[in-house]
């Protein structure tokens, strides 16, 4: 019987190791690596030496990581929180009282941004926001002479960037959740006289409130990845005035080949994944309990 | 549909239907605005692909001319690129669905206390920032000597997108009665004959959606084949787009736009094919409906 049993999990096993092998394995090393000097070049490449909490202590006393780290929270603040959730949930709103042709050219547009290779987007986000870019020569257009955004104000430029980007996740989410309203509730309040703000905040948002939450969590761990974006645009400068924690990872890794440090930032950054990660999984469990 | 129920909720709102028609109007107006301001930045890399004098200035280009299609449609530039891609892509989503067609199938016909453990622990795991992950990858292929092996990064980007597709191939699978398979055992059939010849091609369907929302996903990846793959006859398109920025910092912005868009296409259809009647368990990707 308990082999038996045994067997039937069997064919779970590829998933298992594919998991083990390229999830777990890198997280488990990255760890491991952040306590060791390790490099992509010279001696520290050929034999790693153990320094103990040496990569921490540095972040800790570096400039670079707590600015990159402040840099972060703002990013998904404002551009997940603030802009992706609270202009998607603007929208599937709008789109429940507006015309059909209206709500479907706009669903249209604001996901055609969402499904374009990250690269492309990012490209065209670089030349929005360029100085001689469209979002200038509309400025120039009712007469202002706008800044070089991408040197001026990079984390602006990054921000609006990531939510023109990132929104239609968001919309398609309220949409579904506002769709399965029932549409009773909605009349009675309705008939109860209950004004439009009113209807928003005591009925229609306790509603998805689960929606909104789920969907808060999912964004936050996209944004707290996004590379691609900032890359193109700014590749962190200048100066690491957008540089987040993805772009500090790298550049320690890579650019200074310091595999140790690198890791060590990488390592923050799973741990803060992996607290989000509990609070979605706890939150999905609650919904379905 | 609402032409049909506007009647009846006039009736009830006393105020009139002015103030009603005014909101709606007003909601047009907010909408369009905001669509507007997402098609924008979009402009440029339509007017400029048609533009040979392209610059960053969004214009109406003076002699439109597909020139820039033209001077991209070349082995070297677009075609092995995107051949690659499509390995990548293609290969992604076969290990993926195999993968995940396994693994769902004990997960949704067994009740087993081990079911609701492993589901969590593949959730928990989607919520790994993948750019995080990327630093000790790389030491884990080096060490391996799996840089800039196709086959390795298939298998790691299938890694990255199988706890989404366990979830939604099991969700799929879940909605295939289970009557239909006992009928089967009953005559005498192994359940993975079963799941063969009754169960997957029930799902049919759902097994589009889970392929296609891993192959968008890989074809889209700039990151993971930039760190794993380098030498430049295996690169994808996705990496390969940066031949167009000069070796002098001269950038053929015509050309990148050009690509750009013949390398978006691919992936815009088949959202298209799949948002049609999936439209919202595809968005959420199935995670979300649990």
């Amino acid at each position: 019987m308990r082999i038996r049993r045994f067997l039937r999990l069997l064919p779970v096993v590829p998933s298992i190791v594919l998991l083990m092998v390229f999830l777990l394995a890198p997280v488990v090393w990255s760890f491991y690596a952040s306590f060791t000097d390790a490099a992509l070049s010279g001696k520290g490449a050929r034999d790693p030496q153990w320094v103990g909490v040496d990569n921490y202590a540095r972040m800790a006393g570096d400039d670079s990581f707590p600015l990159a780290a402040w840099l972060t929270v703002v990013f998904v603040m404002a551009s997940a929180v603030i802009g992706q959730s609270a202009l998607g949930l603007l929208i599937a709103l709008l789109m429940t009282r507006s015309r059909r042709v209206v709500s479907s050219w706009v669903g249209t547009v604001v996901v055609a941004a969402w499904v374009l290779p990250e690269i492309v987007a990012a490209f065209a986000a670089y030349a929005y926001f360029n100085r001689d870019g469209t979002l200038n020569q509309i400025l120039g257009g009712v007469g202002i002479q706008g800044p070089d955004w991408l040197y001026s104000f990079p984390m602006v430029a990054i921000i609006l960037a990531n939510t023109w980007r990132g929104t239609a996740f968001s919309m398609l989410v309220y949409r579904a959740a506002l769709a399965d309203i029932p549409r009773d509730v909605t009349e009675a309040a309705l008939m109860d006289g209950a004004r439009g703000w009113q209807r928003l905040a005591f009925i229609t948002l306790p509603l998805i409130r689960s929606s909104i939450a789920t969907n808060l969590m999912l964004i936050t761990l996209q944004t707290l990845a996004v590379f691609t974006l900032i890359w193109v645009m700014t590749a962190g400068g200048p100066a690491n005035a957008s540089t987040t924690l993805p772009v500090l990872a790298y550049q320690e890794a890579f650019k200074f080949g310091d595999i140790g440090y690198g890791t060590a930032v990488a390592s923050v950054l799973i741990v803060l994944g992996m607290v989000f990660g509990a609070v979605y999984v706890q939150l999905l469990r609650d919904k379905r309990a | 549909m609402s032409q049909l129920r506007a009647p009846s909720a006039t009736k009830r709102t006393t105020p009139g239907t002015g103030s009603r028609r005014r909101a709606k109007l007003g909601a047009d107006i907010a909408l369009a605005l905001v669509g507007v301001c997402f098609v924008v930045p979009l402009l440029w890399l339509v007017l400029a692909a048609v533009d040979p004098q392209a610059s960053y200035q969004a214009k109406v280009p003076e002699t439109p001319s597909l020139d820039n299609f033209r001077a991209v449609l070349t082995p070297e530039l677009l075609f092995r690129p995107l051949a690659n891609s499509f390995l990548l892509s293609a290969g992604t989503a076969l290990v993926n669905v195999l993968a995940a067609v396994l693994a769902a199938y004990p997960l949704s016909r067994y009740q087993s206390r081990f079911n609701k453990p492993f589901l969590y622990t593949v959730l928990f795991g989607t919520s790994l920032p993948v750019t995080a992950i990327m630093v000790p990858v790389y030491g884990l292929f080096v060490q391996l000597h799996l840089l800039d092996s196709m086959a390795a990064t298939i298998f790691f980007m299938a890694t990255t997108t199988l706890p989404m597709a366990i979830w939604m191939t099991k969700n799929f699978m879940d909605s295939v009665p289970l009557e239909l398979e006992e009928a089967a055992w009953i005559d005498g059939a192994s359940p993975l004959v079963a799941l063969r010849t009754i169960v997957l091609p029930l799902m049919r369907q759902g097994l589009g959606v889970v392929s296609i929302f891993v192959f968008i996903q890989a074809w889209g990846n700039f990151f993971v084949p930039f760190i794993l793959l380098l030498s430049t006859g295996k690169q994808p398109a996705s990496v390969s787009i940066f031949s167009f920025f000069g070796q002098h910092g001269a950038i053929a912005y015509g050309q990148l736009a050009a690509f750009s868009i013949l390398y978006s296409v691919p992936v815009l259809v088949l959202y298209a094919l799949v948002s049609r009647g999936m439209g919202n368990s595809f968005a959420l990707s199935g995670a979300m409906k649990g």
